[in-house]
């Protein structure tokens, strides 16, 4: 392994890494534009400018490989010149309209000029003139006079997703970046390419002058959208939410996870946040009387509900009730669920699939058909039909359409995504006690007697399990709205006041009380998930061979 | 008069067709070849004959040629450079026009040196009547079977592509070049890999300029001693000067490498017009650091201008009289380099750009003290800190005309007007 010297530190890397990752090991951040990890690696923004002993020219760290005895000045006056130099080439016709640009707080020019820069501008020439505010997609707006062609977006379209959407039009200082004639960045994945922009040419139509930057904090997490499970970053502003009229969340962002997303993640789950705080949300429990819903306090909701179901159990025995659990639950609510209906109500029907009738968008790269983020653990926690021995859902509908079914406990699902209308309709009337637990309100909780408030999944702690087996936490980013709780929570108090407590104060209990009983979770333990997560046991690491199409 | 190779072809007539090339020893050379000579053999010669390329950089070809893989599974290619648009440099042009089949020639044994059984001939867009003769001449080659397979009856296969550029001066670059040629835009690209190991379709590939590999059939032919010879030392044979500018009879003239340039200029060239005086030459296209009078004594080879802080490079000699403005010399040049300028990298992008506003607004007096400083900033900025050599194209004509004509520019932003007399 070569050994080089960075900045008077020795160290001794891997063959073919390059400068700038050898620096990255030991602390040393080589300011970069162009150079992206996860992208082909162009050199053409010059930033990363670094002396080379012996090397008559500065060298660019992010193309250079380390070779043995190699040493490398970061921060040399030479470099530093270059550096400066290099800012202010880059900002000569940059139109400096910070004030008035959404980036602001998170531009690389502007961070690096802080940093690296400080001249004085000896600039007083006209600028060149670009276009501006130009919507280039769905999601995208460009700024050509901002954009420093760094070509990360053009190579993320040519790259990750082959779309090839981008090019980089006419010559000398009239360069410009903007979409091939006739075509729209219209790509699945083409918010990344406003993640990458180091600067503000490209900003998210649906973020763009929410809120400031420096407002927003930011929790780690895992996007509900499908059973990939893509790490993310919840921004959420805390400061001001008066000014985003209640909007808590502002934008969702990947979080890098080598084994999962790498830098990515899709449109549909980036902005899929929006039912968090849409006006659906159901924020307390409520009963239906003579058509109308009627606000119930915890208390008494929980009192009314076991009394109902204590007596249709005793009345009709626990063939009459069906429980529809979902794979939008955590693990810790599923568990939760399962130790509450299995054990302290022993009831044996108990499914969660609902095949939905529209198969989702699927490709080879990160989104999957199933939209859920934790069909697999449900699956691996035993919660199937025929784990169970009892009903499927269909057959659950069928029985309350023959009126066998008394009972139907349903945990957020929209059945209409998976059966007919007048289908669900016709047997939920049937039944006399149906239960929704969910975040939203649908088709199917307007047809229940009780609805439950539950908690989003940017309102709590827990883990969700993704299609390959890998345990993801996601965390409370914000308060859960109104009267809502996690799910594991409602399930714990209902045992509690039907006559078996469970021990449980956080997610992480449940969590390791799963690792205790579930096979597939044996040995794992809350605290020890990390911000990657952990493979379910029989999993193997995904990496490489399952993210093949991601390594470029 | 002084021995002649390819332009004593320009005074014959239908000398681009293979009837009159053969009647002169063409293509005795390759036939000779194909039966006698080993790969290996040419490519010493050639190293011996001290030929170097002839397209700006002057890398000896022979050295370059051993560069390709010898393992590789990989094609070979060879390309051919004639993207001629270094202003001041129009040598080529009159290659392709007249030498037609002498540069086959040189193709075809380059191409069996180095392995190729396909050769692209890059040519500027502009070069419409030479691309209609190449591609003319290309077709008479294949009926005579000299193209195609086995050509003259060995058992050694070349096909000869021709491909137009598309108006754009960085593509003669040779990475920009092969970019072009694969059908993408014209960017350089960044080194390592070279061409002769990842090249045109990551194959090890070969690019040579047209003059270049015009001269190899006659390094064969008399032999690698009698071509050295003819130049000077590690600069071996005659060489094309492009001349241009305030003299007498401009065009071009096949020299040896190493003559001086003062005597290109009056002697070859018949000196200035009404007897003026020089102010300054450029020596080897527009981007090489320009000469004062007193320095046109320097012989033409790549060492001597090197070693006098020039180039020979294209040896695109422009002649400019005292009564040229230094500013407008530079502003035209400089306003040259940024419309060519790929856009691709920062300080060469910005940087020629920035200095054309300069120098434009000192031309029209509005030029302020520091602006002269700061055209040799930018220069300095520019100058070995990008992905291709066209921003130190750019930055060595600010760098050599500010320091060599330096009261002019000062002059310029001083009084907002020009001091030269004519102008
Ligand atoms: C900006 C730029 C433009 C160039 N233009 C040409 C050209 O028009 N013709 C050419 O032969 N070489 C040109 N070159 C040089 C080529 O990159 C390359 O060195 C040459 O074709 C190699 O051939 P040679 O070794 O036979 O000279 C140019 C180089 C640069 C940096
Ligand atoms: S828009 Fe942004 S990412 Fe794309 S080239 Fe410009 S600066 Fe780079
Ligand atoms: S691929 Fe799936 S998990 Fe990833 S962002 Fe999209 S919806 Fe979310
Ligand atoms: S130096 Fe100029 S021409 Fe060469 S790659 Fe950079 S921008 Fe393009």
């Amino acid at each position: 392994m070569p050994k080089i010297t960075i900045d008077s530190t020795e160290i001794e890397v891997e063959k073919g890494t390059t400068v700038i990752q050898a620096a990255e090991q030991i602390g040393i951040d080589i300011p970069r534009y162009c150079y992206h990890p996860g992208l082909s690696i162009v050199g053409v923004c010059r930033i990363c400018l670094v002396e080379i002993e012996r090397m008559p020219k500065l060298q660019v760290a992010c193309y250079t490989p380390v070779a043995d005895g190699m040493v490398v000045h970061t921060n040399n006056e030479k470099v530093q010149q270059a550096r400066r130099a290099v800012l202010e080439f880059l900002l000569i016709n940059h139109p400096l309209d910070c004030p008035v640009c959404d980036q602001a707080g998170e531009c690389w020019l502007q961070n690096f000029y802080m940093q690296h820069g400080l001249y004085d501008s000896k600039m007083v020439e006209d600028k060149v003139k670009k276009q501006k505010a130009l919507p280039i997609g769905p999601n995208v707006m460009l700024d050509s006079e901002r954009c420093i062609l760094c070509t990360r977006c053009v190579r993320f379209c040519d790259e990750i997703t082959e779309t090839h959407e981008l090019g980089i039009f006419n010559r000398g200082d009239h360069t410009e970046l903007l979409p091939y004639p006739g075509q729209e960045l219209d790509n699945k994945y083409s918010g990344n390419t406003i993640d990458i922009c180091p600067v503000g040419a490209l900003t998210d139509k649906d973020f763009r002058f929410r809120t400031r930057v420096w407002y927003l904090t930011e929790t780690p997490s895992v996007c509900p959208g499908c059973s990939t499970g893509c790490n993310i970053n919840v921004h959420h502003n805390d400061h001001r939410p008066y000014k985003a009229g209640g909007i808590r969340v502002s934008r969702l962002k990947p979080r890098y996870n080598p084994d999962v997303n790498q830098w990515w993640m899709c449109d549909e789950g980036r902005y899929g946040f929006t039912q968090v705080d849409a006006d659906s949300r159901i924020v307390a429990p409520q009963k239906k009387t003579r058509g109308d819903w009627q606000l119930l306090s915890w208390q008494d909701a929980i009192d009314e509900i076991a009394t109902k179901i204590k007596g249709i159990l005793k009345k009709h025995g626990a063939d009459a009730f069906g429980v529809i659990l979902s794979p939008q639950m955590t693990n810790e609510g599923l568990f939760a669920a399962k130790r509450f209906f299995q054990e302290t109500l022993e009831v044996e029907n108990i499914d969660f699939e609902v095949v939905a009738r529209e198969k989702g968008y699927a490709d080879d790269f990160l989104m999957k058909a199933d939209k859920n983020p934790n069909s697999e653990g449900a699956k691996k926690i035993g919660l199937s039909a025929v784990d169970n021995s009892g009903l499927e859902v269909a057959q659950m509908l069928a029985d309350a359409k023959d009126n066998r079914l008394k009972a139907l406990y349903i945990c957020h699902h929209n059945l209409e995504k998976g059966f007919k209308k007048e289908e669900v309709k016709e047997a939920l009337s049937k039944v006399d006690l149906v239960i929704f637990q969910g975040t939203n309100q649908n088709s199917t909780s307007n047809l229940a007697n009780y609805c439950l408030p539950s908690a989003s999944f940017v309102e709590k702690d827990g883990t969700f399990t993704n299609f390959a087996g890998r345990v993801q936490e996601i965390h409370k980013a914000v308060e859960p709205l109104g009267e809502s709780k996690p799910d594991w929570t409602i399930f714990r108090n209902l045992s509690k006041r039907l006559g078996k407590s469970m021990p449980y104060f956080e997610a992480g209990d449940v969590f390791n009380a799963l690792a205790e009983e579930v096979d597939a979770f044996k040995g794992l333990s809350y605290e020890k998930i990390g911000e990657h997560g952990v493979l379910l046991n029989g999993h193997r690491a995904s990496t490489e061979k399952e993210m093949g199409a991601l390594v470029a | 008069m002084s021995e002649k190779i390819i332009s004593k072809f320009f005074d014959i007539e239908d000398s681009h067709t293979i009837e009159i090339y053969e009647k002169h020893g063409g293509y005795e050379t390759i036939r000779k070849v194909l039966k006698q000579w080993t790969p290996e053999q040419i490519i010493e010669e050639v190293s011996n004959a001290n030929l170097r390329g002839l397209g700006g950089a002057g890398f000896p070809a022979g050295r370059k040629w051993s560069f390709i893989p010898k393992d590789s599974p990989k094609p070979k290619y060879l390309v051919i450079n004639a993207d001629e648009s270094e202003p001041g440099t129009f040598k080529d042009r009159y290659v392709i026009d007249h030498y037609t089949h002498g540069l086959f020639e040189g193709i075809m044994i380059a191409s069996y040196a180095i392995g190729a059984h396909k050769a692209f001939i890059y040519i500027r867009g502009e070069y419409i009547r030479q691309t209609e003769r190449l591609v003319e001449q290309i077709e008479a080659a294949y009926e005579k079977g000299y193209l195609g397979k086995g050509i003259f009856g060995s058992k050694f296969d070349l096909d000869l592509i021709v491909h137009r550029g598309a108006g754009a001066y960085i593509c003669g670059e040779e990475t920009a070049l092969l970019e072009s040629l694969e059908g993408k835009k014209g960017w350089p690209r960044m080194k390592p890999p070279f061409p002769a190991i990842e090249g045109a379709f990551h194959s090890p590939t070969i690019v040579n300029n047209v003059e270049t590999l015009a001269y190899v059939p006659t390094i064969i032919k008399n032999g690698a001693d009698s071509f050295a010879n003819l130049g000077s030392e590690r600069n071996g044979g005659l060489r094309l000067y492009s001349i241009s500018g305030h003299v007498k009879n401009p065009g071009v003239y096949e020299l040896p490498m190493g003559i001086p340039l003062r005597e290109i200029i009056y002697e070859h060239a018949g000196g200035l017009e009404n007897g003026n005086g020089i102010k300054a030459v450029i020596p080897g296209g527009s981007s090489s650091p320009i000469l004062t009078p007193n320095e046109i004594d320097v012989n033409m080879d790549f060492d001597s201008l090197a070693a006098i802080g020039s180039m020979l490079g294209s040896a695109g000699i422009i002649v400019m009289d005292d009564s040229t403005c230094m500013v407008r010399a530079l502003y035209v040049v400089t306003r040259f380099y940024h419309h060519e300028s790929c856009g691709q990298c920062t300080p060469c992008r910005e940087g020629t750009g920035w200095a054309e506003k300069v120098l434009k607004r000192i031309l029209d007096g509005a030029g302020r003290p520091e602006d002269v400083d700061n055209l040799v900033e930018i220069a300095d900025n520019i100058i070995g800190n990008t992905i291709c050599p066209l921003g130190d194209a750019a930055a060595l004509p600010i760098q050599s005309y500010v320091k060599k004509f330096r009261e002019e520019f000062e002059y310029h932003v001083r009084e907002g007007k020009c001091d030269v007399k004519g102008q």
